[in-house]
């Protein structure tokens, strides 16, 4: 008679989302026992610090990586490799630069509590988990934590009514989207008996199913699950309103770290789980990329509201990163990874920009606001604009590499048509991000009143504005840095 | 270590665009002058360039090739031969005489600005013999294009700027797709992913794989110079274009299309070119005298100049891919005095509408006579322009149309009408806007300003030392127009 056996734990595996998950704890605590609310000042520090030691834990489980290579830990639950080192840093520092936003925010909104930053730390730490998940139920649980963070920090501006509405309509959708992931999972293990991707690889490679009913219509639920948390076409429905309802730093937070969670967790199921099944799942994204793709760039047009307008471009970019996935090698893995790595600065930058621009109650969001903007403040305006080029994959900003490498992946995995599908979709996106662009140096709005700039938001705008233009002139490190962390992927 | 010409040829306009976003505090004067200064260094640098290129040799010359972002494949590799470098020595001239002749009404720290980063990226264009490299130059072209033409232009700028970008944006996805399927291709024959254009070259190519390719190629190029049917962004964008936009838009820009045509179409894929010659001299054809009727029909100066411009880029594609060594140096020759040609209409043009506020052809009457020395100088460009003997145009007109004879006779025929309706048109403009009795506001106007004249000397210079004597330049052109076609010989008419 033994008892419950507990599996030897790694814990440099896991610290990044333990820094995340004690220092949520930490902070929800001391704010209980704290009279009256911690000091705006504090938390946001505290959060800084932790998001911050997470990214320095990701550095030195990466020397690590580099030492002893990739590994896995806990049951083969979570794995240690170079990719989910490099996305979770990502996530970190995704984090901090949010923060810094929402501090701004919160101070012109008024928003006192420590609420906000114990739900963002303990949404990342969701979305590390995903990063690192070697296993569909520890994916679902980063999946839910991610989801069940957001969808309070979606509602947090209780004064607006479409902030509540988008809340319950991420929330309605989600929960559906997380109910279909699990119910996929479900299926898979009864097809394969193990949930665990690595088993899933070598069980789907070493046997042959007769009947692969039962794992088609798993894999597609995972796909489909999937699917609606990155926002692709026609699981996209929520993301504009969701986008448009909640608190801009909040939109931006949530369009870069969910993006990245989801994507890395989407990714490992496709390669390194299903990754014999190719032939089967393949069609299938095919006409997801077709249909973000080009849907997202065509309903871009047609907004006159920047979150929504946004939301559309990040449908079209959800898009191009799944041509990395269509690939499944690893070029098309690396890819992935530096469109993640360059995609999750530009948009925090981007909503910043939209927070400030969106003044006091964060209404001011339709173009008229945009008007003449770059004109009155030329770094401010400058900026966006210099963001929304890289969106649209201008040369010498990271968004033209990006999506060259998830483009020279795909064409690689011979997918030449695809990547030709999905070049149009970018060039139908480009004459939104430029119409925008137009407004923001048009000759109108000279009287009115400048947007306010405050010191934390403004750091993050120009790191974002730095890191597009630098690693546009000089992609190398960037570009390598991707490959070797898919060099070192999962054993 | 040689001194790296080229390389120094991109980053010195770039660094100068660079330094005016920075000078925030600066008077116009000195914006305007320390933007007249890089483009002029440029200038004197790229004629270095021309001049110090060995005429005898075909090769590619000032070759530097260093890793750049080795992970995706990419490398600075740049250098030029006889047929880039006169592309080089063009976006060198009229870079200066856009920016003094063409001054911006207002905020012309970021004008300059941005012609100077137009400059760099058509001068890297000219001289990338790395595929990516070149994408990335012929992207980035589009960036200060749509800035010029959305923030100094005229009232529909905002879309002609969004067409124009689109347009090519949309033709540069095919050519994207198409390098990519290229250097993978070669990846699985010879085991290196390499985008450098001469180690592309030996790809082994099935003729359907050539052809599809060779079309996905020239879908870009053929939008960007613009060619028949792909050519409806730009009257608007050249009307709507800022004079200087419109100058360096229709003088140096269309021409990455004919020279991405020459260097990248006819070096990859020389069987495809040989099967698709009658498809694209046909279109050529078309161009030449749809572009020549259409302008006839014109309102507008500057529409007309841009479907002169359209039928001009007709007979550059006809001498291209006429396979013909007589034909091509004309086309390369074409191109530079064309550029020279339209960015002086253009210029002449914006004279105008500076004096007028209009370029509506019936507007405008008897200039002749309140303005003698701008209706000469118009003479002298439109002249050059309808192929008088003893002006650039038409040295380089009459080597396209014999060498087209020689290898292609009944295109050769058709493109002839396109010189006598060229000559119609121009001349039927100039009857129109200069003779006859200027009344009113048009009796009014002021001629030519000393600062006028002098930004239009080089114009005239240019046109006429090329139509004299234009033997320098073809010494450097002929080898490497030689060695291009004994490359495509196997498959084309030397002749």
């Amino acid at each position: 008679m033994t008892g419950l056996v507990l599996p030897s734990i790694h814990y440099l595996a896991i610290l990044p989302v333990v820094i995340l998950f004690v220092a949520a704890l930490v902070l929800l605590v001391a704010s209980a026992l704290v009279r009256g609310a911690l000091s705006r000042a504090l938390t946001t520090g505290f959060t800084l610090a932790a998001s911050l030691a997470a990214a320095a834990a990701a550095i030195w489980q990466w020397s690590y990586v580099a030492d002893h290579g990739a590994t896995t830990t806990i049951a083969h639950a979570i794995v240690l490799d170079g990719f989910a080192v490099v996305s979770s840093a990502v996530v970190a520092l995704s984090l901090a630069l949010a923060t810094l936003v929402a501090h701004d925010w919160s101070r012109r909104e008024h928003v006192a509590g420590a609420e906000y930053h114990v739900l963002s730390l303990a949404a990342a730490a969701g979305a590390i988990l995903m990063c690192q998940a070697n296993d569909l139920v520890v994916i679902f649980l980063g999946l839910e934590i991610l989801s069940i963070g957001l969808y309070v920090l979606v509602a947090f501006d209780r004064q607006r009514a479409i902030s509540a509405e988008a809340a319950l309509k991420y929330f309605l959708l989600g929960g559906f989207a997380s109910a279909i992931f699990i119910y996929g999972a479900a299926l898979v293990y009864g097809a394969t008996g193990s949930t665990n991707l690595t088993s899933l690889s070598y069980f789907l490679g070493s046997n042959t199913l007769l009947r692969p009913g039962l794992l088609f219509a798993g894999g597609g639920l995972l796909l489909v699950g999937f699917a609606f948390k990155v926002a692709v076409v026609p699981f996209h429905l929520w993301s504009p309103d969701v986008y448009h309802g909640a608190p801009t730093p909040v939109t931006g937070f949530m369009a870069s770290i969910v993006k990245v969670g989801a994507f890395a967790a989407f990714l490992r199921v496709l390669v390194s789980a299903l990754g014999t099944q190719m032939t089967t799942w393949r069609p299938i994204l095919f006409v997801l990329i077709v249909a973000s793709t080009l849907v997202g760039a065509s309903l871009g047009l047609v907004q006159r509201n920047i979150k929504r307008m946004l939301a559309y471009s990040s449908i079209n970019h959800a898009g191009f990163i799944l041509l990395g996935l269509y690939a499944a090698d690893a070029r098309g893995s690396a890819a992935t990874l530096f469109y993640l790595m360059t995609y999750a600065p530009i948009v925090v930058a981007s909503f910043a920009v939209v927070t400030l621009v969106g003044g006091e109650g964060d209404e001011a969001h339709s173009i008229a606001s945009y008007r003449g903007l770059a004109r009155r403040q030329p770094w401010l305006g400058g900026a966006l604009a210099v963001l929304l080029l890289s969106q649209l994959g201008a040369p010498l900003t990271t968004g033209f590499y990006a999506k060259f490498a998830v483009l020279a992946a795909s064409v690689d995995a011979g997918g030449g048509a695809l990547a030709l599908i999905a070049l149009l979709g970018a060039a139908i996106a480009a004459s939104f991000y430029l119409r925008w662009v137009f407004a923001l140096y048009a000759d109108e709005g000279r009287g009115a009143t400048r947007v306010p700039v405050p010191a934390a938001t403004g750091l993050v705008i120009a790191l974002g504005v730095v890191i597009t233009v630098l690693f546009g002139l000089w992609p190398g490190p960037l570009a390598s840095l991707a490959q070797h962390a898919t060099v070192l992927f999962t054993p | 270590m040689r001194f790296p010409y080229l390389t120094v040829l991109v980053l010195l306009p770039a660094a100068g665009a660079l330094a005016l976003g920075l000078m925030v505090r600066a008077s116009r004067l000195v914006v305007e002058l320390v933007g007249l200064a890089v483009a002029l260094a440029t200038l004197g640098l790229a004629v270095a360039v021309a001049v110090l290129l060995h005429a005898g040799a075909g090769g590619y010359q000032f070759v530097s090739d260093h890793a750049w972002a080795q992970s995706l494949g990419i490398s600075w590799f740049v250098g030029v031969d006889g047929i880039s470098v006169f592309l080089v020595v063009l976006a060198g001239v009229l870079f200066p005489i856009a920016l003094a002749g063409a001054r911006a009404r207002e905020n012309a720290r970021a004008f300059v600005a941005w012609m100077l980063l137009l400059e760099a990226a058509c001068i890297g264009t000219f001289i990338s013999l790395d595929l990516i490299l070149f994408f990335l130059f012929f992207e980035l072209t589009l960036v200060p294009a749509y800035f010029l033409i959305s923030g100094w232009g005229f009232t529909r700028r905002a879309y002609a700027a969004v067409k124009f970008f689109v347009y090519t944006f949309l033709g540069s996805a095919f050519l994207l797709v198409g390098i990519l399927v290229l250097a993978f291709l070669h990846q699985s024959q010879r085991g290196v992913l390499t985008f450098s254009l001469p180690a592309l070259e030996h790809t082994h190519l099935t003729g359907s794989t050539g052809v599809l390719l060779f079309l996905a190629f020239t879908a870009a190029f053929a939008v960007k110079a613009p060619l028949f049917p792909f050519h409806t962004w730009s009257p608007d964008a050249y009307t709507e274009a800022p004079t200087g936009g419109s100058m360096v838009l229709s003088g140096v820009l269309a021409k990455l299309g004919t020279y991405g045509i020459i260097r990248f179409d006819l070096n990859l894929f020389p069987q495809a070119a040989k099967t698709l010659a009658p498809l694209l001299l046909t279109l050529a054809v078309i161009g030449i005298l749809y572009g020549a009727l259409v302008a006839s029909a014109q309102s507008d100066l500057k529409r007309l100049v841009a479907y002169s411009s359209l039928a001009q880029m007709g007979f550059i594609t006809l001498g291209v891919v006429a396979g013909s060594k007589i034909a091509m140096v004309g086309a390369v020759l074409l191109m530079f005095n064309h550029g020279v040609i339209t960015a002086g209409f253009f210029l002449l043009i914006g004279f105008l509408e500076r004096r007028r506020g209009t370029a509506t052809i019936a507007d405008l009457t008897g200039l002749q006579g309140p303005a003698p020395v701008l209706a000469a100088l118009f003479t002298v460009v439109m002249l050059a322009s309808i192929g008088l003997p003893g002006l650039s145009g038409f040295v380089s007109e009459y080597l396209i149309l014999i060498g087209t004879f020689a290898t292609h006779a009944w295109w050769g025929v058709a493109a002839t009408f396109g010189v006598v309706l060229a000559a119609l048109y121009l001349l039927w403009v100039y009857q129109r806007v200069f003779h006859g009795r200027a009344t009113g506001e048009n009796a009014q106007v002021v001629d030519a300003t000393t600062s006028e004249r002098w930004v239009m000397v080089p114009v005239v210079v240019l046109v006429v030392v090329l139509g004299v004597f234009p033997k320098p330049v073809l010494d450097r052109i002929s080898p490497s127009v030689q060695q291009l076609i004994s490359h495509v010989a196997p498959a084309g008419v030397s002749k």
